[in-house]
């Protein structure tokens, strides 16, 4: 591995230099011998898709069989239906859906604005402000599971969507993400055209800070999807009527009371996972990209 | 690293900034800027800081959430010390992280190291290793549940097949910890590789350069630079798996249930909390957990605090690169 060690970007020069023959072959060999490690990592991180998929195309018995069976069987569709027919899956892939995209608009609205005032104005008392923010984020949210439950009972939210979406709509994650986008991105001679053009604040922010924002906060808004999407201790305690179900809860429901069915609490979960899947898959590019950044830039 | 360059705001750019103006005029003049940052701080105070008060409170009662509470002064924390269930739950909280995290990191920073070398298909791998990160804990607990059955799963299907003896991977105290850990490590692994992979890319290349011409060897480039030079990512990964193992929760109750499995073996903190506060209606004694839980975190925070400080002193140069910022996981976020 020694001549392929790759630092930065360029690759450093074996000393017998890449003109000699052995060094080129080594420079082949341990190629191989990275992307056969890769690869094997790659096969362990996807094999529970693979085996998931697998499962929900067989019946129970099939699965309880031995020796278990590696490839696709053929009680794909008569699995899904028996889903259907014991939970209202679909209902719940309904509610999750609408409950993480109220959350995620919520979120990319009120954090760019928070964002954008942080990021490009002065104002008295901004810089206690953002520290207060930065401080919430020490706070564990499993410590008020209790209280928590308490207040939204006080509220008469429990079974109503309203608990899962409201105290999601802001946070202090995507309003610390967003101002660093905001600070690098929008230029302050910019706004202040517009300004003496008469344009006000929110003006500014939606036609200016908005449109220059809209990597940031298209990524907080599948990071924010894709996190209320997979909730699952919390709709679990406060969304009490079984009509009203999330996909995380009606699958552990399904798992907890029909699985002797096996086919079928698989199929259930192929369709929880499957669209998420493809969302991610969509953004994968720009979103992986941010999750670092967060971590790295600082 | 922008934080610095907070130049010329719009605002104040218009001149009249005095000391001496009202603060009505003030308010009037930067109502747009308060009324953008308002929402957060108001569904903070809500949902954020007074749950946060009320369950100090609220462990200092007895009561099932319905009928009339009850104040007991510290009697929840006293049966709390000589709990049994509770002290075992700290203690297979602490190992499946230990379990989880030590083996999780390690092979976040080889993959990295693999994925950093010149290869193709470098976007291809990082979606692959990343997917397991997005993916519902729920529907994967159901499946790591099938693959680690002690009767029909595929691990034991494959041990017999070599001639083994089947092994009670969901019943025995030992094995339930491993799949709980295996599940924890199949998630995150793929996120903390891709945080170290931008680590690795942040680092200059001419550090590595005057390394080469200095004659040093690849191993203690790899000890001399490269780590020291990722430790502000490690912390930061290490931080975010402390607070991800410390909250613990689907793996094990969808995994075993309620109770936590056989013996409880795999009952976690927060696991408990869930099982005494929604299960068993004792809200109080489900407050007194949380804080003991938030007592836990606190000296986990002062060690890690501690172990980087100390570091610090003995290498102080090459560490002030990248600070660490903020949670970037969909966990943290909640």
């Amino acid at each position: 591995m020694t001549a392929t060690l790759n630092v930065g970007n360029t690759r450093l020069a074996d000393p017998t230099g890449p003109s000699s023959a052995a060094a080129r072959r080594k420079t082949l060999v341990s190629r191989i011998v990275v992307h056969i490690c890769i690869i094997i990592g790659v096969i362990l991180s996807l094999f529970p898709f693979y085996w998931l998929l697998t499962m929900s195309t067989h019946t129970t018995a099939e699965i309880f069989g031995y020796p278990p069976k590696l490839g696709f069987g053929s009680t794909f569709l008569e699995n899904v239906k028996a889903v259907i027919t014991d939970v209202d899956l679909f209902k719940a892939l309904l509610n999750t859906f609408l409950i993480s995209a109220a959350v995620a608009i919520l979120v990319m609205f009120f954090d760019s604005l928070a964002a954008y005032s942080f990021a490009k104005y002065e104002f008295p008392a901004k810089n206690v402000l953002f520290t207060v923010l930065m401080a919430t984020f020490l706070v564990p949210g499993s410590l008020s599971l209790v209280p928590s439950f308490v207040l939204m009972s006080w509220l008469g939210w429990i079974g109503n969507f309203a608990a899962l979406i409201v105290p999601g709509a802001a946070n202090a994650f995507g309003i610390f993400l967003l101002r660093q986008f905001a600070q690098s991105s929008i230029p302050n001679e910019l706004i202040e055209s517009a300004r003496v053009d008469g344009a006000g604040f929110f003006r500014t922010w939606w036609s200016i800070g908005v449109p220059m924002m809209r990597g940031g906060v298209a990524f907080l808004g599948i990071f924010t999807f894709i996190g209320t999407w997979n909730d699952y201790v919390w709709p679990l305690i406060v969304l009490v009527n079984p009509g009203q179900q999330t996909l995380q809860t009606a699958l552990a429901t399904l798992n907890s009371i029909y699985s002797t069915n096996y086919g079928e609490v698989m199929a259930g979960a192929v369709i929880s996972v499957v669209p998420l899947i493809g969302i991610f898959i969509i953004g994968s590019r720009h979103f992986i990209a941010n999750i670092a950044a967060g971590a790295i830039k600082g | 690293m922008s934080t610095t360059e907070q130049v010329a705001a719009p605002v104040q750019a218009g001149g009249d900034t005095g000391p001496t103006r009202r603060t009505g005029n003030r308010l009037k003049k930067f109502w747009p800027q308060y009324v953008a940052v308002a929402p957060f701080y108001i569904l903070f105070l809500v949902f954020g800081a007074f749950p946060l008060v009320f369950s100090i409170y609220l462990s200092f009662t007895q009561w099932d959430g319905m009928g009339p509470q009850k104040f007991v002064g510290l009697a929840q924390y006293r049966y709390l010390i000589t709990d049994g269930r509770f002290w075992n739950a700290v203690e297979n909280t602490f190992i499946i992280w230990f379990m989880s995290t030590v083996p999780m990191l390690i092979l976040a920073l080889i993959i990295a190291f693999l994925l950093h070398q010149n290869i193709r298909f470098k976007g291809f791998y990082r979606v692959a290793f990343f997917i397991p990160n997005v993916t519902s804990m729920v529907a994967m607990a159901i499946v790591f549940g099938s693959v680690f059955s002690d009767s029909f799963g595929l691990i034991n299907s494959a041990i017999t097949a070599l001639g083994g003896k089947e092994f009670g991977w969901l019943s025995d105290p030992w094995g339930i910890k491993i799949t709980i850990a295996v599940m924890v490590i199949w998630r995150w692994t793929g996120y903390n590789a891709i945080l170290y992979l931008a680590g690795l890319q942040s680092i200059p290349t001419e550090l590595y350069e005057s390394a080469r011409v200095d004659g040093a060897s690849m191993f203690s480039i790899f000890t001399r630079i490269t780590v020291p030079m990722l430790r502000p990512v490690i912390l930061f990964t290490v931080i975010t798996s402390t607070i991800g193992g410390l909250s613990l929760f689907t793996e094990p109750q969808v995994l075993l249930g309620n109770d936590g499995g056989t013996g409880e073996a795999g009952m976690t903190i927060v696991l408990y909390q869930y099982n005494q506060a929604f299960t068993q209606f004792d809200f109080g004694y489900g407050a007194a957990i949380a804080w003991a839980l938030f007592i836990i975190a606190v000296i986990f925070a002062i060690i890690n605090w501690r172990l980087v400080s100390e570091r610090d002193t003995t290498k102080p140069k090459k560490s002030r690169r990248n600070t660490p910022a903020a949670p970037t996981s969909p966990e943290a976020s909640r």
